[in-house]
């Protein structure tokens, strides 16, 4: 499993990488991992106001559906159109080309709240081994 | 016992293994106070013998196409039901295996739902057809509730009166909880859906218009001018297909931008056996498809690259998603829809539309015959398929009980839906409808006539 | 049957074969001019088909309709059919669908022309031997029941759990109150929480205790002023039975709420205990369970609901009741009713057949259908306890569920052991349901299959034990006897391909 050092995470297994105040945001390895092949993701307008919490979309695998929560409050910029013709790449490249949305954060310190990857790593082992 | 296979001698070594000493100590977690301390108050057991008897004698006491000549439609037709059909239907491979859930030993299942759906998609010209629903009443419900997951907050749905009453009347049981309002818009002087009246009730909170053609006054809609309305307030446009046969002449719904064809597939080879089991269709467009509600089979490969067919899309459904699912829909109708898949590849593209030329021209001769002879009115000018209305002077149901008694099926009352028919009854023609019956029910019709002139 | 695969490796190459070479679709047999019909010729003066309806109304072919002949068809379907396999060939153990024998004398009463030419939409006078059947079809389900009222409109499980629970509501809503929300056990099958949404309400999903069963403090607490009803399964979905139910139905009767049971089991306990002498206000049967119909690949079901003597005023339209003269009617006259849930009379066809094997059966043979299905199912239980995990081992009824625990340290799943069994000659059991249990293997053998099948079976499942030890590759890359081996499902649901395409 990897995770990257220079993103943040939620207990909800997504990730926020942050350049500026534009975060951006997809999910974990461990959880690519756990749900198997991604079938189809579904993702927010651009435009949408999330806030932090907010179900911001789902994905679903051959057999199962999860939905994806909004690790900060802020406004859609991009959403990723690639997955929907290749819904793999978020097995294949989770932190790179398997991105699902871009945010302009509203409260940048929200992110602060957020897993180090060693929590998060930390965290992980705790919930798979419950 | 001949379905319960296991005697005396393997209970015996069964309950040694189970180590109990009689059957009664496996039943010991139903609590004494809730058992029954006598025998169930039933008939039976009863032989194939005095089956045979009883269930005959009750088949006799109904009047069906058997021994008269029907004109019965308003949902259900008499069509040519071919004798591979239902001899294909009884393989025990078909009959008596369940749902595809493991596609490595289910193959014939999938296939053919494949199959069957690809005959829906080709017949009504839309893109994405389900494993099948149970029956038209309960498609057009789904139809309605896929609107609804599309349209983001509207919830008022258009419905024409001229939909089958039954339709109607199950959509409305089925939103009661749900908060939709169902406005029901009337038909003009030719049976069709009136356009002004279509247009007015068409406001910008209307989710979806839904339409059936031949509608249940036996007349055809006009597609393309129901939808150029619809499109004004981005409604999703619903055609309900009563009559199944129809498409093999009429022009489909996804010809004229219609999103959602929902229909009843009796018509393909399905007896009308008081009502069911039937088989509810549902074709969607391809931006919809992830909103359908039940089962999908879909083409991929196996682990040594041949082509096979599964299940798929399934987080639309209940055992996925339970209370967020597109339907509760599990068990539906796979052995009709099979039925109907040997029969649509049995006509096949030149049949089919053989059998609604055939609908069609013997329909145009009664209804010509009943009105040039003058015996009856026919209300509605719209143009028909198969089945069209009838009015004369007398009560519909005193009409056709006096065909009844000349061995005809006449037709079916409409007065229980509307009050105002209450003389009008509708009849349909078929394939299995010969010149020599519709020339007798022209004379058995004169007799009733001219007896009440009097 | 219990030919034991000892060669996987040589039945791969067998199944690569030529002869186990894919029936292609049938519109791929199509070729222009083959016919697999004939029609009389037209017998009235043919009109131009302008004369009698618009151009803009019709069309001019259905474009890529296949051309096949009637061997082609009858090739085409028998070569589809044996890809399949089913009941008639031998144990099918699916949990919970209880796939039984499909007596042939409810094939042939059903087509008698006198019911199945009969139409829907004809006058009661014309239709009262159909009448008649549904009459005496409901009465005997009220005495099997224990219900005061059955209605036989609906048409399979789910549609049968929305009617019952909008008379539920409507119940509710008459006394001014619907409430909000439906209680529902983690154990439950899906169509449940589905079904209770659809009927306007939220769902409360309750966990279950140790035994697999509800506890009474908890659903004391759950129950407040907002519920509706509690859905349960009776036995539930390990097979075992709520010893409480009595109580359970007491504690939501004294909060105004209602008992609802699916009775997807009830070929567990027919004629040996009643619903209705339970509490239970409403539960419906799968004909195509209980009562022998057959499954088709997936349908059609049928399925009458039945109901506590409250509930009588809300069952949909229309009842079928007998007049004072003998005659038989179909009432619509229930200004209470949640309406209609369907067109036309339910399913006919599949009732016909449910009486027909009730009369085959008796009252002496029904009882025999629960106590034979109890001890095939715990047979199975004794045979396999000692190689398969039992998640709970609470005594159970007619199926036993069983987790894959011993297995997953050789990383051997549920999936690979459920494939594996196929080569041994077996449909597999449901699997990974109830979802309560980790990798879950529901064994439903029904009262109709004799013990040489039963021990056939437990010895394929020992074998594979055996084999998740040993040899754990052969288990997890099975089955490698099946027309086609596992499928690529993600690529089917990423890229859909839904119809054939020229």
């Amino acid at each position: 499993m990897t995770t990257p050092e220079d993103s943040r995470y939620a207990k909800s297994h997504e990730y926020v990488h942050m350049e500026g105040d534009i975060g951006t945001i997809g999910i974990t390895d461990y959880a690519q991992k756990e749900l198997g092949d991604v079938v189809f993701v579904e993702l927010p307008q651009v435009g949408a106001q999330l806030e932090l919490g907010d179900e911001l979309g789902s994905i679903e695998s051959v057999k199962a559906v999860s939905e994806l929560f909004s690790p900060v409050t802020g406004e859609v910029i991009e959403v990723n159109e690639a997955l929907a013709d290749k819904p793999e790449l978020v097995n294949t490249d989770p932190y790179g080309d398997g991105w699902m949305v871009r945010i302009r954060l509203a409260a940048r310190d929200e992110v602060d709240e957020l897993m180090s990857a060693e929590e998060y790593e930390d965290y992980t082992k705790h919930e798979s081994g419950s | 016992m001949r379905y319960i296979p296991n005697a005396s001698e393997d209970i015996r070594e069964m309950l040694a293994v189970v180590g109990v000493d009689s059957i009664d100590r496996l039943f010991e977690t139903i609590p004494d106070a809730v058992k029954l301390d006598r025998l169930l108050d039933l008939p039976g057991p009863w032989s194939e013998i005095e089956q045979r008897r009883w269930f005959n004698g009750l088949a006799r006491k109904n009047r069906t196409a058997v021994d008269h000549d029907s004109f019965l439609g308003a949902g259900a037709y008499s069509h040519f039901q071919p004798a591979c059909v239902d001899q294909l239907l009884l393989r025990s491979e078909f009959l008596t295996s369940y749902t595809p859930y493991q596609p490595e030993v289910s193959q014939g299942t999938l296939q053919s739902i494949f199959e069957y759906q690809t005959h829906q998609c080709l017949l009504t010209g839309l893109d994405v057809a389900n494993a099948s629903l149970y029956d038209g009443s309960t498609a057009l419900v789904e139809a309605v509730l896929l609107a609804e997951r599309v349209s983001r907050n509207r919830k008022k749905v258009v419905v024409a009166q001229s939909v089958h009453p039954h339709y109607r009347d199950t959509v409305t049981t089925y939103v009661q909880n749900l908060g939709l309002e169902v406005v029901e818009v009337p038909w003009g002087p030719d049976g069709r859906i009136d356009p002004e009246q279509l247009r007015d009730a068409c406001t910008d909170d209307v989710m979806a218009v839904a339409v059936q053609s031949p509608n249940f006054l036996g007349v055809i809609e006009d597609y393309a001018s129901i939808a150029s309305i619809a499109d004004g307030v981005k409604a999703t446009k619903i055609a309900v297909i009563a009559e199944a046969s129809s498409l093999g002449l009429l022009s489909p719904p996804g010809a004229h931008g219609f999103d959602v064809a929902v229909g009843e597939g009796q018509a393909w080879g399905i007896a009308p056996q008081f009502g069911g089991p039937y088989v509810g269709f549902m074709v969607v467009r391809d931006v919809l498809k992830r909103h359908m509600p039940g089962r999908l089979v879909g083409e991929t490969v196996d682990v040594d690259g041949r082509r096979a067919f599964v299940l798929t899309l399934a987080t639309r459904e209940q055992h996925i998603r339970r209370g967020k699912a597109t339907s509760n829909i599990c068990t539906n109708e796979a052995l009709i829809a099979l039925a109907a898949n040997i029969y649509l590849s049995l006509m096949g593209r030149e049949g089919l539309r053989e059998v609604a030329v055939q609908c069609v021209q013997k329909a145009a001769y009664l209804r010509q015959q009943l009105a040039t002879t003058g015996l009856a009115e026919i209300p509605f000018s719209g143009p028909i398929y198969n089945e069209f209305t009838v009015r004369t002077s007398r009560p519909a149901s005193e009409v056709l009980a006096a065909f009844a008694e000349q061995k005809i099926l006449g037709g079916v009352a409409i007065g229980e839906f509307f009050p105002e028919l209450q003389n009008d009854f509708l009849v349909a023609v078929t394939e299995m409808n010969t010149r020599e019956q519709m020339d007798r029910y022209v004379e058995v019709l004169r007799g009733v006539v001219t007896k009440e002139a009097r | 049957m219990s030919t034991i695969i000892e060669k996987p490796e040589a039945a791969a190459k067998l199944a690569a074969a030529p002869a186990f070479n894919r029936e292609g679709l049938i519109f791929e047999h199509s070729k222009k001019g083959r016919r697999g019909y004939s029609l009389p010729a037209l017998d009235v003066p043919r009109r131009e088909l302008s004369d009698l309806l618009p151009a803009e109304l019709r069309r001019d072919t259905i474009d890529d309709e296949c051309e096949v002949s009637e061997v082609d068809v009858i090739r085409h379907f028998t070569r589809l059919s044996k890809l399949n396999v089913s009941i008639d060939a031998g144990l099918y153990p699916l949990g919970s669908c209880t796939m039984k024998h499909n007596p042939r004398i409810n094939e042939e009463i059903a087509r008698i022309g006198g019911f199945a030419q009969s139409h829907p939409m004809q006058p009661e006078d014309q239709v009262q031997g159909n009448l008649e059947l549904l009459w005496n079809l409901e009465q005997s389900l009220k005495e099997i029941l224990g219900m005061p009222r059955v209605t036989l409109q609906p048409v399979a499980g789910a549609h049968r759990e929305l009617t019952g629970i909008l008379m539920i509501h409507k119940a509710l809503a008459t006394g001014g109150n619907a409430r909000k929300y439906i209680l529902i056990p983690d154990s439950a099958h899906g169509t449940n929480p589905a079904s209770a949404n659809f009927a306007g309400y939220g769902i409360r999903e309750l966990k279950s205790n140790s035994r697999g069963t509800l506890d009474l403090d908890l659903l004391e607490k759950q129950v407040d002023e907002d519920v509706a009803a509690l859905m349960i399964t009776v036995p539930n979905t390990l097979g075992v039975f709520e010893d409480q139910i009595t109580a359970i139905a007491g504690i939501l009767h004294r909060k105004g709420a209602y008992l609802y049971c699916d009775g997807a089991n009830l070929n567990s306990f027919v004629g040996i205990a009643r619903p209705g002498d339970m509490g239970i206000d409403v539960i419906h049967s799968n004909l195509h369970k209980t009562f022998s119909t057959p499954h088709g690949g997936g349908g059609p079901g049928a399925g009458p609901v039945g109901v506590s003597e409250r509930l009588i005023p809300f069952l949909p339209t229309p009842t079928i009741e007998k007049g004072d003269d003998g005659s038989f009617f179909l009432d619509y006259n229930h200004a209470a009713s949640i309406g209609r849930v369907r067109a036309f009379n339910g399913n006919f066809g599949v009732l016909v057949r449910a009486l027909t094997y009730m009369r085959s059966m008796g009252p002496t043979g029904l009882r025999r259908v629960a106590q034979l299905a109890v001890l095939n199912a715990n047979y199975i239980r004794a045979r396999l306890k000692a190689a398969y995990h039992l998640p709970y081992d609470a005594p159970s009824l007619h199926e036993v569920v069983f987790s894959d625990r011993n297995q997953t340290s050789r990383d051997v799943h549920t999936l690979d052991i459920a494939k594996r069994l196929m080569d041994y000659g077996f449909h597999p059991p449901t699997i990974y349901f109830p979802l309560i249990v980790a990798g879950a293997l529901m064994i439903e053998p029904t009262e109709t299959e004799p013990k040489e099948e039963l021990d056939a079976f437990c010895d394929a499942m020992l074998a594979i034990a055996t084999e998740c030890e040993e040899r754990p590759e052969l288990v997890r890359s099975a089955p490698h006897t099946t027309p086609v081996r596992r499928l690529d499902e993600a690529r089917a649901a990423r890229q859909p391909i839904l119809r054939w395409k020229p």
